[in-house]
């Protein structure tokens, strides 16, 4: 009897056992799994590792006196095309720095297409380059523009 | 002030992407990769899906070197940068000084302007750093570190004007695409290192070899790794030249990151571009390098001069090499008013290219005359040279005083424009400033 006794006490021991390993098991993996989708729960300083300007304006596309105020751009039929196409690699200053004709843009695209990585920008190519050739129009500055914008102050020596 | 690169496009192609490649990326890290690896990749990726996955090649990165693609939003204060440099672009960062601010005889940092093709490096271990001298006609391929360069070769310290070879590109007509420069894509500091030519003969240069190429590790605009935003060289005759270094060090101290830390090439009087940043490889070419930038209208103006505007073919452009005279007056900044009788005293710098500047000019009438200036030698080849004069004004009014250098072949600036190029280079027509005698 005492060995049979012995042998159930033993039998429910490594069943126990069995449970409190299978548990653990369950919870590593729960964790592993969690972790996984979440992971920056168990790192209290992430918030350190990610610094992310992200607009604080409600409405990141807000538009005041024409411009777009995020990239400064004129605000015209085309504008987001331009924005969500051609601001992703390089910055708006790039795109209002330049006036280039239909034909000059077009160039400039299939450079990018060919050396940058730009996508085929299918119909929006059309709209795009109406918007920068309307808003950003070639201005003929001569062989040599006057001095302009001279700041005035007295010279004290 | 809000960003151009927060911006969440819809592409939900790409989007679907990244999300998948992000949980394949993540259940990798943490059955194979340690945690703290896991963690930066598992920025990265969750960074990608945040601003709208342009950072496809996140994972594939070079080891050790996130971009630096949003940061600081103040330039100013993350370069070190005097208040009234101008931003051009901050994406890829391009800044640029004003004439005013270039008055020290060595240029410091914080007036140095900053030019960039693609993102900057960042997490750079100057420890780890290694060069490699390699291509087609390289004796044997060989690596140095840093601290070999430092202390198996002899250094030396030049002056050396750096010029942007778009500076000036605002003002041709029709306008050259790029970013914008005015008169301030030029810098002269004094630069630490060992002579290029020490290294490539260390490794052995073949009978064969016609051109060097430099890499560096700065990331492509698209964050493709298999490409380089820049990677151009110069001509063997250049590469071997006294001046041309390979520095690591800028004004006396580390070179600051932007500028190329720990280590880059300074070719002076050539376009800026020859002098690559955070360089790690340089080839012995059999050939004129053909890497990013050296071909197409980049860094190329037509072999021969065409009208404003036309167009020229692919086999028409010819490679930029040394820079053409040029100066700037530094001292007074434009717009001095002066009491009438009063004699105004001028100064600034003039360079030219590989050549030495001989004489300089100054004139308040439009160039219909001219007087001479006093103009320093330069304190070695290849550095800018000081120039200053006493301008007396004859009556009251508006004045422009016009600069005017020569050189030793007896090339002067031009006061229009020079010719013009598809992409806007050389412009080294007379800097003028406006004063006006009450």
């Amino acid at each position: 009897m005492s060995k049979e006794e012995g042998y159930k006490k033993l039998i429910k021991k490594v069943i126990l056992l069995i449970f409190v390993l299978f548990s653990l098991f369950l919870l590593t993996g729960g964790l592993i799994v969690y972790y996984t989708i979440n992971p920056s729960f168990f790192n209290n300083n992430t918030e350190s590792n990610i610094t992310i300007n992200i607009p604080i304006d409600e409405d990141e596309d807000r538009i005041e006196n024409g411009i777009h105020l995020r990239t400064g751009l004129i605000d015209d039929e085309g504008l987001m095309t331009v924005v969500n196409n051609c601001t992703n690699c390089h910055s708006s200053k790039l795109i209002i720095q330049n006036r280039m004709t239909t034909e000059r843009w077009n160039t400039t695209i299939k450079w990018m297409q060919e050396t940058q990585n730009l996508w085929d920008l299918g119909k929006n190519q059309e709209v795009i380059v109406n918007y920068l050739v309307t808003n950003y129009p070639p201005k003929d500055i001569g062989r040599r523009a006057p001095l302009q914008n001279i700041n005035w102050y007295e010279l004290k020596e | 002030m809000s960003h151009s690169y927060c911006n969440i496009s819809n592409k939900p192609k790409v989007l679907e992407i990244v999300i998948y490649t992000d949980f394949l990326l993540r259940t990798y890290n943490l059955i194979i990769l340690k945690r703290r690896d896991f963690i930066n990749k598992a920025t990265l990726s969750s960074f990608a899906t945040l601003i709208g996955a342009d950072i496809i090649f996140g994972s594939n990165l070079l080891e050790g070197y996130t971009p630096v693609a949003i940061q600081n939003p103040d330039p100013f204060k993350l370069f070190n940068k005097h208040k009234d440099m101008i931003v051009l672009n901050d994406k890829p960062w391009n800044i640029e000084a004003q004439a005013h601010l270039l008055d020290d005889k060595i240029t410091p940092n914080s007036c140095m302007f900053i030019r960039n093709n693609g993102l900057v490096p960042e997490g750079i271990d100057a420890k780890k750093w290694t060069l490699t001298i390699d291509g087609e006609s390289v004796k044997k391929n060989k690596t140095y570190t840093l601290a070999e360069l430092k202390s198996k070769f002899k250094q030396y310290t030049y002056q050396l004007t750096i010029e942007c070879g778009g500076n000036g590109r605002s003002e041709f007509n029709p306008t050259a695409k790029g970013n914008q420069w005015t008169v301030g894509a030029v810098h002269c500091a004094s630069w630490t290192g060992v002579r290029l030519r020490d290294v490539l003969n260390d490794a052995g240069i073949k009978k064969n070899a016609v051109y060097i190429g430099f890499h560096g590790v700065d990331v492509h605009l698209s964050q493709d790794p298999t490409k380089e935003p820049i990677s151009r060289g110069c001509p063997m005759q250049k590469a071997l030249q006294d001046e041309t270094l390979l520095a690591f060090k800028m004004n006396g101290e580390d070179i600051p990151l932007i500028h190329g830390y720990p280590l880059r090439l300074v070719a002076g009087g050539w376009p800026a571009s020859v002098s690559g940043k955070w360089v790690n490889r340089i080839s012995i070419r059999d050939k004129v390098h053909d890497g990013t930038k050296m071909t197409g209208d980049a860094y190329r103006i037509p072999c021969n001069p065409v009208a404003p505007g036309e167009k020229v073919k692919d086999k028409d452009m010819c490679i930029i090499e040394s820079m053409p005279v040029k100066s700037l007056i530094t001292y007074p900044k434009s717009g001095a008013i002066i009491k009438e009788g009063r004699s105004l005293n001028i100064r600034g710098h003039a360079w030219a290219g590989e050549l030495e500047v001989a004489k300089m000019e100054y004139s308040i009438d439009f160039g219909s005359t001219w007087k001479s200036c006093t103009i320093e030698k330069p304190s070695n080849r290849l550095a800018w040279q000081h120039f200053n004069a006493s301008v007396s004004f004859p009556k009251k009014g508006y004045y422009e005083i016009w600069a005017k250098a020569t050189d030793t072949n007896e090339k002067a600036q031009p006061m229009l424009l020079p010719g013009w190029n598809p992409k806007g280079y050389l412009n080294n027509a007379c800097h003028r400033i406006a004063v006006k005698v009450n």
